[in-house]
């Protein structure tokens, strides 16, 4: 049962395609990346499935409902309930703590609960640097509390936006460790790379160009070991 | 329960942002504390003014002259009664006058007996070389009769109740002198203590105590002639007592010297309105100040607004945040402002009345009321442009 589906997207600027025709479908708990050159899509792709931005043609059907028409504040209550977002640069809010930045998620969600959020740290192995400003965070613990924020309201998608982007070899293995976990508890991931490495340890690899998927990857012969090579656990 | 951590962590995102962001802030709370600083100030000198100015009018003079009704004079208990009905902490100076027509050197002078300290209280910018003491003698008669400080001087008159016998034709001069000084009139040599200086009709006057000259006309009981009074108060609040004087005690006469309240409510007036007029030049100047600042901290804060909607924030969520964060600047700047408000207000009123003034606890909301208004006011453009950032474009990978 597909999760997600793209039929026929097509995103339009003026004179430029930056999405052309797409299709695709994810399942739930599938381990997607989509890859490709700069100015492939890429992030218009992710922007659309992460209901910041909708389709000029085709629609999207996000766990069972169309969501290419939805108006702004439709798209970002589904967006609130239904996608957890993983950014390149993090975006944590420097004034608030690591425990707090989680609990923020919770604030616009439901209700926030400090425990939760500190389970959620916890299990991004942060809980001793909860209280702990991002400023006084290297950049992998940063992306951690970036993941734990982005699960914490227990979303159907977590979306990565080139999330090991400004991480060394060492804080990529231990978010690609967390994703591995995450996948094994049967969450759904896509995760938009240029690293070929964390592209590779998907289940499954598409890639873009000009606005089109070129390549769809099945890489579930190859998904345990490459797992075992990038991340640390 | 869930409202509750719901509040406490709207509480707990705005004040971080306040306490940790203090650096960056500092510049908004400090427009904000000096607008309030000096409208706090202004409001407590404006309402501080009437009662200030009022009393430096008292040293241009009495406001109110009070004449007998009757032909008897004023007495002690209609003065006991005045100073209650008037309330005495209204009083500046109320002078009794008597006057009593002598002779120096056979040539008629008018000598007034009156409260001397009373008399200074009312007129405290009468020039006098030497002191306010018995006997002061007006300029123009120091000059005619070549009289100084230290000097003594003759005066002659008519004793209370007797009338003066013209000359008669067919005596000597030196024998009316003699008949002059039968029991009937007396003769008394004073010491110029103060010589005055009015420019006013005060320089053909001589000064006593009421009590000498009481003793000289030998007339124990007091009697004054008039009194002048210098009161606290406005043109409107003069003409109410002169109405209430009438009412409660018949025998008086008052009446308002219009001339010097009118030119006081002018004034006050126009200060009033100056005072006025800078309190809304400053409430204006602190609004384009603070939204200014708010106009800066959310270009500043876009990534921030940008990532609490891309987390599901809605648009009245963010604007309900920076807007919090704008009632608290509001608060605290609004809150150091009356205090330090109140300081401005009491140097002022040192400074230029010599006299300090109460705190007006009111201030303490009503300042802080207003600086969350005018915060307010100030961030809703700002804080509009919330509706016009988007995640999408905002946070895009580099």
């Amino acid at each position: 049962m597909p999760i997600l589906e793209l039929k026929n997207v097509s995103k339009i600027y003026g004179s430029l395609r930056a999405l052309s025709d797409i299709n695709l479908s994810v399942n739930a708990g599938d381990w997607l990346s989509i890859m490709g050159p700069s100015g492939s899509g890429k992030t218009t792709m992710i922007n659309i499935i992460g209901c910041m931005d909708t389709p000029s043609t085709g629609s999207v059907i996000l766990d069972g409902v169309d969501i290419s028409k939805e108006n702004a504040a439709n798209l970002t209550r589904i967006r609130r309930d239904k996608i957890g977002l993983i950014f390149q640069q993090f975006h944590l809010i420097s004034y608030l703590t690591a425990v707090e930045n989680v609990m923020i998620a919770q604030y616009y969600h439901s209700m926030p609960d400090e425990a939760e959020a500190m389970e959620a740290l916890e299990k991004v192995g942060l809980r001793e640097r909860a209280h702990h400003l991002p400023a006084q965070l290297s950049g992998g613990e940063q992306q951690r509390v970036c993941i734990a924020r982005a699960l914490i309201n227990s979303p159907q998608i977590l979306l990565g936006d080139e999330p090991t982007g400004n991480l060394d070899e060492e804080n990529e293995g231990i978010v690609v460790d967390i994703f591995r976990r995450l996948h094994d508890e049967g969450v759904t991931i896509i995760i938009v790379t240029h690293d070929p490495e964390v592209g590779d340890v998907a289940q499954r690899k598409i890639i873009l160009e000009h606005g089109k998927v070129i390549q769809d990857i099945d890489q579930s012969a190859t998904f345990g070991e490459a797992l075992k090579l990038k991340s640390k656990g | 329960m869930g409202n509750n951590s719901r509040k406490k962590m709207y509480l707990r995102m705005i004040t971080s942002s306040l306490i940790r962001r203090a650096s960056r802030l500092i510049i908004a709370v400090l427009a904000i504390a000096i607008g309030a600083t000096i409208l706090s100030g202004l409001v407590t000198i404006y309402y501080d003014i009437p009662e200030q100015l009022g009393r430096e009018f008292r040293s241009y003079g009495a406001n109110l002259i009070i004449l007998p009704s009757g032909d008897f004079g004023i007495t002690r208990a209609d003065i006991d009664k005045l100073k209650n009905l008037i309330g005495r902490e209204k009083i500046v100076g109320l002078a009794p006058y008597r006057y009593q027509t002598v002779k120096i050197n056979e040539q008629p002078y008018l000598l007034a007996g009156t409260d001397l300290h009373e008399a200074k209280q009312n007129s405290p910018f009468w020039y006098i070389e030497g002191d306010w003491q018995n006997v002061m003698i007006g300029r123009e008669i120091a000059e005619t009769l070549d009289l100084n400080i230290g000097d003594t001087f003759t005066v002659k008159g008519v004793k209370y109740g007797e009338q003066a016998e013209a000359s008669k034709q067919n005596l000597s001069a030196e024998e009316n002198k003699t008949r002059d000084f039968g029991s009937q009139n007396f003769s008394k040599k004073l010491q110029v203590k103060g010589i005055v200086t009015t420019g006013g009709a005060e320089e053909g006057f001589i000064f006593s105590d009421m009590a000498l000259l009481n003793e000289m006309i030998a007339d124990e009981n007091f009697k004054a002639d008039v009194l002048e009074c210098s009161i606290v108060a406005n043109a409107e609040e003069l003409n109410e007592l002169t109405n209430k004087i009438s009412e409660h005690i018949p025998n008086l006469s008052p009446k308002a010297v219009r001339r010097l309240t009118q030119s006081q409510d002018i004034v006050l007036g126009k200060l009033q309105a100056l005072v006025l007029l800078v309190t809304i030049v400053v409430l204006i100047i602190t609004m384009i100040s603070v939204y200014t600042t708010m106009t800066a901290m959310v270009a500043e804060r876009r990534k921030e607004i940008a990532l609490k909607k891309a987390l599901g924030a809605e648009n009245k969520f963010v604007i309900g945040e920076l807007l919090g964060e704008g009632i608290l600047l509001g608060f605290i700047g609004g809150a150091a402002g009356v205090f330090l408000g109140f300081e401005f207000a009491l140097r002022v009123s040192l400074n230029v009345f010599g006299r300090g003034i109460n705190f007006q606890w009111a201030l303490i909301p009503i300042t802080i009321i207003i600086f969350i208004a005018i915060t307010v006011i100030a961030s809703i453009l700002p804080v509009r442009h919330v509706m016009d950032i988007h995640p999408a474009i905002v946070l895009k990978g580099e």
